[in-house]
């Protein structure tokens, strides 16, 4: 007879809480370039091991070794090193519009701007991302006007989105950006939905689903990995593991248990788990995802092993959670750093040029970041008018909100 | 002209609104092989091919979603959610994401998408296939909500909310997909071939959303309804002699305020009927509407017939549905002088 002892509730808490030393050992770290490079038209089941070795091509010396490595020219790569840089100089100044009060919040995306700003350096033009919260890099690799981004975070007058949005909900369909929700795993879903629609047309374009490691416990991922198996349309699925959802570790989504990439195998879906800083492995990956994607092999599971190095938003303080000094134990380091130790040794970069880089990107987003603030900060100054707040409700403003919008003094 | 039932009108709609407009794609569980379980897409993926009409996951919030990223590239998705009662799945991205793309992205994207879905009771479905959940929707800004009651208004609303640019939630009462209901279970039906609403003309015509019908003129008492209901306040209508103007809703939002306003200030009193819930039900805010509009024009107060704050009980169906018997006694009531 089986002996019946009391049940009990397991938790998960990560092995490190403030006070503690960090600790990074569950973090599987191979060699870097140790991993193999599959054809892109291989079957999913013969690369399973993929799902639990780490894509890398920086080594800890800064050079670029292994099957992902791909021949890059200076240019390209002195540009990846450049929106990395100009994407964290804008998320420095956001932060301090937002302790100054000029916006209610604001996300940075320190320590992972390599995901982003990489895997769109690999799109093409008409490719559709559907982002979360920290991929600006999607938009600041594509050289957009950062003066628009600023003016939508300040909500004022030339806000395009009427003030409607929090911060940094952009939508910019024209760079294949979807407009963000705060629903957290809805656009993974409607991203595949959208690459089902561009099979449907027979169109060469494909799309991009984000989500974090805390998210992938929505059901949408789940939704999202079913249809991609059954209909195999061109999307490249990213999960951005970035250790922590708001206080919640990973493993909080499950992520103890097992990896965030292998939940691909249970669909058939060719899965990777790559180093997320750096900025080669993630180029290259996304390459191969997107290559099968346009040659319609289907979808691809990348899980982007990273840190949010940051708080989650200016709403929060990760001292009270996680150890204070925690991202100078992560074993992956700084996305920036590892590109740029790489080109110095490739003898095309310096530190006197990355500071006068740093510099140039500082006093861009400053002036950017002073014409919009021509435009008003949020409640102060030029602001969208309340009657925005009654357009594109519908196409057509309907009966009712015509009475209402008249009862609203406009 | 044709004479159709209700699945026949709106299969003949999507048929329609198919062979026009390559960007129409139908999908949604059981709708492509077999037709869906009430056949209202029988013969579609043969005659559109499997990438147009097709069957999906067991996953409503999928499906919806599905819809919504198709809807942002440039397609005009007709999904099918199987019963309306598992709407509720996929209600987030209905609520949060079809219904808010306009706004949150300043028109940069929308959801031009209509959601059809089977709803009501009267055919034994229990709690789980008999639901009417249109206050859901009702209460989501940036939806719209339209319930048929016959087979020509289906067809003519169907082909406009298809081409409608904003979401539209396409509840189709179940139990009028073969025949008109009188109320009466226990009595012998009549199909829609005795019904002048099932003369459907071929090819495309719209009834425009947001515009109720009068489907019976009358002095006395102002009966407001939708979808099945319609018909058996109609009956209740008939046994209780009372000259009744009854108001076809057919689109719940954008409702048609002026008509219902004309109507109860020419009678002086409203019945509301719906087969859904009471409280917090659509009912409610109808009356909110006509005591806005009308107060100093009542002449009783208003009575709403709806189906208990239960669950939709199996065995017991027939006592939850509200059936002409207490439609005429909320009429009679109002009449009191």
């Amino acid at each position: 007879m089986t002996e019946s002892n009391p049940l009990s509730l397991q938790v998960p808490e990560p092995i490190s809480r403030p006070g503690d030393q960090p600790d990074f050992s569950y973090v599987n770290v191979p060699p870097a370039g140790s991993t193999r490079r599959p054809e892109v038209d291989c079957a999913p089941d013969s690369i399973k091991d993929l799902a639990f070795d780490l894509i890398s091509v920086l080594d800890g010396k800064g050079e670029a070794v292994g099957p992902w490595a791909m021949d890059l020219n200076d240019e390209f790569l002195l540009k990846g090193l450049r929106v990395m840089e100009k994407t964290r100089v804008f998320d420095e100044r956001m932060l301090m519009a937002q302790r100054q009060g000029k916006t209610s919040i604001y996300v940075q995306c320190r320590g992972e701007e390599a995901i982003a700003c990489a895997q769109r350096m690999a799109l093409e033009k008409g490719d559709m991302c559907f982002p979360t919260y920290r991929q600006q890099g999607l938009l600041i690799a594509q050289d957009f006007p950062i003066v628009d981004m600023i003016c939508q975070i300040y909500s004022n007058a030339k806000d395009k989105l009427g003030g409607r949005s929090l911060p940094f909900f952009y939508s910019e369909r024209d760079y294949g950006f979807f407009s963000i929700s705060g629903n957290l795993g809805t656009q993974f879903m409607q991203a595949v939905g959208w690459a089902m629609a561009s099979a449907i047309k027979g169109d060469t374009r494909i799309a991009s689903a984000w989500i974090g490691d805390g998210s992938t416990a929505e059901n949408d991922f789940h939704a999202a990995l079913v249809f991609a198996s059954v209909y195999k349309p061109p999307v490249v699925l990213n999960v951005v593991n970035n250790q922590w959802a708001i206080s919640s570790f990973q493993g909080m989504a499950g992520g103890q248990a097992a990896n965030f990439a292998c939940r691909g195998h249970g669909y058939n879906i060719p899965s990777l788990r790559v180093d997320g800083n750096d900025f080669l492995a993630v180029y290259a990956a996304s390459n191969w995802a997107i290559e099968r994607a346009r040659r319609n092999l289907g979808p691809t599971l990348i899980e982007w092993v990273t840190y949010r190095a940051a708080a989650h938003s200016t709403s929060d303080d990760p001292s009270k959670y996680r150890p204070r000094d925690e991202f100078k134990a992560w074993p992956l380091g700084d996305p920036i750093e590892r590109l740029k130790t790489h080109l110095i040794n490739k003898g095309i970069w310096d530190e006197k040029r990355h500071t006068a880089m740093t510099d140039e990107l500082r006093n861009e987003v400053r002036a950017a970041a002073k014409e919009a603030e021509t435009h008003g900060t949020l409640g102060k100054g030029p602001v969208p008018g309340v009657d925005k707040m009654f357009d594109h409700v519908y196409k057509e403003m309907p009966a009712h909100l015509q009475r209402q919008r008249k009862q609203a003094g406009l | 002209m044709a004479r159709m039932n209700m699945i026949q009108a709106i299969r003949d709609a999507l048929d329609v609104k198919m062979a026009e407009d390559d960007n129409v794609v139908v999908f949604g569980e059981d709708v492509g092989y077999f037709g869906g379980v009430f056949r209202a897409t029988q013969g579609l993926q043969e005659k559109y091919g499997k990438s147009r009409v097709f069957d999906t996951p067991i996953s409503e919030l999928g499906i919806i979603g599905a819809a919504v990223g198709m809807g942002a590239y440039g397609l005009r998705p007709v999904p099918e959610i199987q019963f309306a009662d598992y709407m509720l799945p996929a209600y987030d991205q209905i609520a949060s994401e079809a219904a808010r793309l306009r706004y949150r992205s300043s028109g940069e994207f929308n959801s031009p998408i209509t959601v059809r879905a089977p709803c009501g009771g009267g055919i034994f479905g229990g709690q789980t296939h008999s639901q009417s959940p249109e206050a859901l929707f009702t209460h989501v800004a940036g939806l719209k909500t339209v319930i048929p009651s016959n087979p020509y208004d289906a067809k003519g609303l169907l082909i406009a909310a298809i081409e409608d640019d904003d979401p539209v939630i396409f509840l189709e009462p179940k139990r009028l997909y073969k025949g008109p209901f009188n109320g009466y279970h226990d009595r012998p039906g009549t199909p829609w071939s005795d019904h002048d609403a099932s003369e459907v003309p071929e090819g495309h015509y719209t009834v425009p959303l947001a515009k109720a019908a009068i489907t019976r003129t009358g002095e006395d008492v102002t009966v407001l309804a939708y979808g099945t209901m319609v018909h058996v306040a109609a009956t209740a209508v008939e046994e209780s002699g009372i000259d009744a103007e009854i108001i076809d809703l057919r689109t719940l939002l954008p409702l048609d305020e002026e008509t219902i306003e004309a109507s109860v200030k020419k009678t002086g009193r409203c019945v509301i009927v719906h087969e859904a819930t009471r409280t917090s039900g659509f009912g409610g805010e109808l009356m909110a509407v006509v005591l806005e509009h009308c107060f100093h024009y009542l002449e009783s107060p208003i009575k709403r017939v709806t189906g208990w704050d239960t669950p939709y009980p199996h065995a017991q169906e027939w006592d939850y549905f509200p059936g002409p018997g207490r439609i005429a006694r909320a009429l009679r009531r109002v009449m009191e002088p």
